[in-house]
């Protein structure tokens, strides 16, 4: 819709002389293409995705609606992680997206992964968002860690011998990372490690968990630990059954006089807070921003099917007025969500600070995402509440992906920071 | 069995979800390609998928060739993804506007200039053309035997043994190598670029060749070099003829009764 309206407005700018305006716009509507042309070389910005992204937007695109969209039901009703789905994901690669070749990753990159992660959203919010918060584990370690790490872990990881995940979050809350009261207790081989983490995505599927202890006082005295699984004192504890991105695990990891080694401290003691904020900052968020851009993406998909589908009053509902506002405002947001999300990872793959940028678009599109579904509910009419329609479950995704990463309130204080300074 | 050295001859299509936007240009009567974006011809991915597991499993080559505009690059870097070892794009301006002959030289000439291979594959038509011709043209181009509608295929020593779809039915051929195969949908189902795929297509890149390379003239290729000059494209009036048979039920029964088997439509 809004599309239609700005090329009728370049072509009326484009007239050679706007002194003298054309007699009258053309009576038929005018097909304008979009041809493959040559930038000229006077125009520095490129809004076209690089040729390996594009591939990879392509390839995951086919995978996530001819592996990922037959589960989507199940997910729904047993609110489980198809654990078979993990083995595939890492056959496809984009376990490795942001892991280097040596270590059994593609290493395509920031973007390469937005791209992946929306994809794979916009058939399954839950499998979206597994993805995401995996490669938070992983590019914590291929950040982070030694030699020894790296190896030890990331192939396994690329592999998808299991999900990756990064544990920071307790009961005191997620943002506020000074009031954990997890501990890490040094001993003459290592750490003890006591306390609890909530919300933890991935919780029951992971075997190499990134956390988060205290080793001190104040921002120098958190540490960051990988543990496994099988580790004596450490376990899955409780899993959470949540409105929407069912069937992305969630739930507690507990830690109960765990014994961890020297080895598996990550990065140097003291280095935690840094780990955990570059790591919630610049993957997690934009990987939130992914998942709910994806979502964005299929409340717009739905919205304009049912539009076209639905006939009122003898034509289809996309003909009126008040379904053409509702689209239009969607498409918008999805446009705006997508720049935001996509300039936040090509800051990352450029090496430039994006933890504001991954913030911004992690806030914007999450809230976009919940209004577009909304909308695109709305436009269903009462199909909009029936459970056989995908918009229902949109709705409800979208809605999780608002506090999860950080609430929209912390985002916002990161936000005006930078908006402010 | 030794090592197989196998070129995919493989076509940018327009994007078949998007076909409802696809547009003729009123001048030539030709496809204004350049709207919509392109994908592999479908079927070309059944015969890079075919040409990729005879690699893993023999070793070998494939080479993955195209005669395409410059954009094609996409299509040719995704068939390296999937396992394709080097990509060739023959591009020229002297290329467009090219017939299933014309287009059929070009790559016969590519193929020779690689190098002859132990097989030729090709999708058993494209997308968009349907006209199965290509790979027909290509063998006889290069003097090859060629099978088509290729359903499976099983490599041998000293040849292949390939079960081909025909009208009413299938037969199975025996045939010496080099050839040319041409494959329908159900000869496998091609797999998806892996992320590490993709990172390798990034790194292998395309070889361009033109007209120069290839040693062809502006006589035998593109337009000029098409014996096919499309005239007209048209939809064809598709209607039912419909007749009201009218009376009393029992009348309307025989009468239809009659009429099906005057049709021979029933015993």
């Amino acid at each position: 819709m809004l599309d239609i309206l700005f090329r009728r407005r370049r072509r009326v700018y484009n007239e050679p002389s706007l002194a003298a305006p054309p007699a009258r716009l053309p009576a038929v509507p005018v097909v304008v293409s979009r041809p493959v042309a040559p930038r000229p070389s006077e125009v520095s910005m490129d809004f076209d995705l690089p040729k390996d992204a594009r591939l990879v937007k392509r390839s995951v695109r086919e995978f996530a609606e001819q592996v990922v969209a037959p589960l989507v039901q199940e997910m729904e009703q047993s609110d489980e992680f198809p654990a078979a789905l993990i083995r595939q994901l890492g056959a496809l690669g984009v376990l490795g997206l942001v892991t280097p070749a040596e270590y059994g990753g593609s290493n395509l990159g920031y973007l390469a992964r937005m791209v992946a992660v929306e994809e794979i959203s916009r058939v399954s919010g839950a499998v979206g968002v597994a993805l995401q918060v995996h490669h938070m584990g992983a590019s914590a370690i291929g950040d982070f860690g030694n030699e020894a790490q790296k190896a030890k872990y990331l192939p396994a990881l690329c592999r998808g011998d299991s999900l990756g995940t990064c544990a920071i979050t307790e009961p005191t809350g997620g943002s506020d990372l000074l009031g954990m009261t997890s501990t890490a207790r040094t001993v003459s081989e290592g750490y003890v490690l006591n306390g609890r983490k909530c919300f933890i995505t991935n919780s029951h599927l992971s075997d190499a968990v990134v956390t988060v202890a205290k080793t001190g006082e104040g921002p120098k005295g958190l540490s960051a630990f990988i543990l496994e699984k099988g580790m004596a004192g450490f376990g899955a504890g409780r899993h959470e059954h949540k409105m929407g991105l069912r069937g992305s695990d969630t739930g507690e990891l507990i830690f109960r006089d765990c014994h961890v080694p020297r080895s598996a401290l990550l990065g140097n003691e003291g280095d935690g807070m840094t780990i955990a904020l570059k790591t919630i900052s610049e993957v997690g968020r934009a990987g939130m921003a992914a998942t709910a851009l994806g979502i964005l993406q299929a409340c717009y998909d739905e919205a304009v099917r049912f539009a076209r589908e639905r006939t009122l009053y003898g034509r289809p509902i996309a003909q009126l007025q008040a379904i053409q506002w509702n689209v239009a405002d969607i498409y918008a947001q999805l446009q705006a969500s997508r720049w935001l999300c996509y300039h936040a990872a090509w800051l990352k793959d450029v090496g430039r600070d994006c933890g504001v940028e991954a913030t911004l678009a992690k806030t914007y599109v999450t809230e976009a995402a919940v209004q577009a579904a909304r909308k695109a509910v709305e436009i269903h009419g009462g199909c909009g509440a029936m459970m056989e329609y995908p918009v229902q479950r949109l709705f409800r995704d979208a809605m999780v992906c608002v506090s999860a990463g950080g609430t929209s309130e912390i985002g916002k204080i990161v936000v005006s920071r930078a908006a402010l300074a | 069995m030794r090592p197989l050295d196998i070129i995919v001859c493989m076509k940018p299509v327009p994007d078949p979800r998007r076909w409802g936007k696809l547009k003729l240009d009123p001048r030539t009567m030709l496809l204004r390609r350049g709207d919509i974006s392109a994908v592999i011809n479908p079927l070309d991915r059944n015969a890079i998928e075919q040409a990729v597991a005879l690699g893993e499993r023999f070793g070998g080559t494939v080479t993955i060739l195209s005669m395409a505009p410059a954009e094609a690059e996409d299509q040719l870097a995704e068939a390296l993804a999937m396992g394709g070892d080097r990509a060739v794009l023959l591009s020229d301006a002297s290329f467009a506007g090219a017939d299933s002959l014309a287009t059929a030289r070009c790559l016969a000439a590519g193929i020779r200039k690689i190098g002859q291979p132990d097989m030729v594959f090709c999708g058993a038509y494209s997308l968009d053309g349907s006209t199965s011709q290509v790979g027909p043209q290509v063998a006889e181009l290069l003097d090859l035997p060629d099978l088509t509608h290729v359903v499976a295929l099983a490599v041998e020593e000293g040849g292949v043994r390939a079960t081909c779809r025909v009208d009413d039915g299938q037969v199975v051929c025996d045939c010496t190598l080099p050839a040319v195969v041409t494959f329908d949908k159900e000869a496998n189902r091609p797999r998806l670029p892996t992320m590490r795929g993709i990172m390798k297509a990034s790194a292998t890149g395309v070889v361009r060749w033109t007209a120069a390379d290839l040693g062809l003239s502006a006589g035998e290729v593109g337009l000029a070099g098409s014996p096919t000059q499309m005239s007209n494209v048209f939809a064809p009036a598709l209607g039912r003829k419909g007749e009201m048979l009218e009376g009393p039920p029992n009348q309307v029964a025989a009468s239809l009764l009659e009429k099906l088997r005057a049709d021979r439509l029933v015993n």
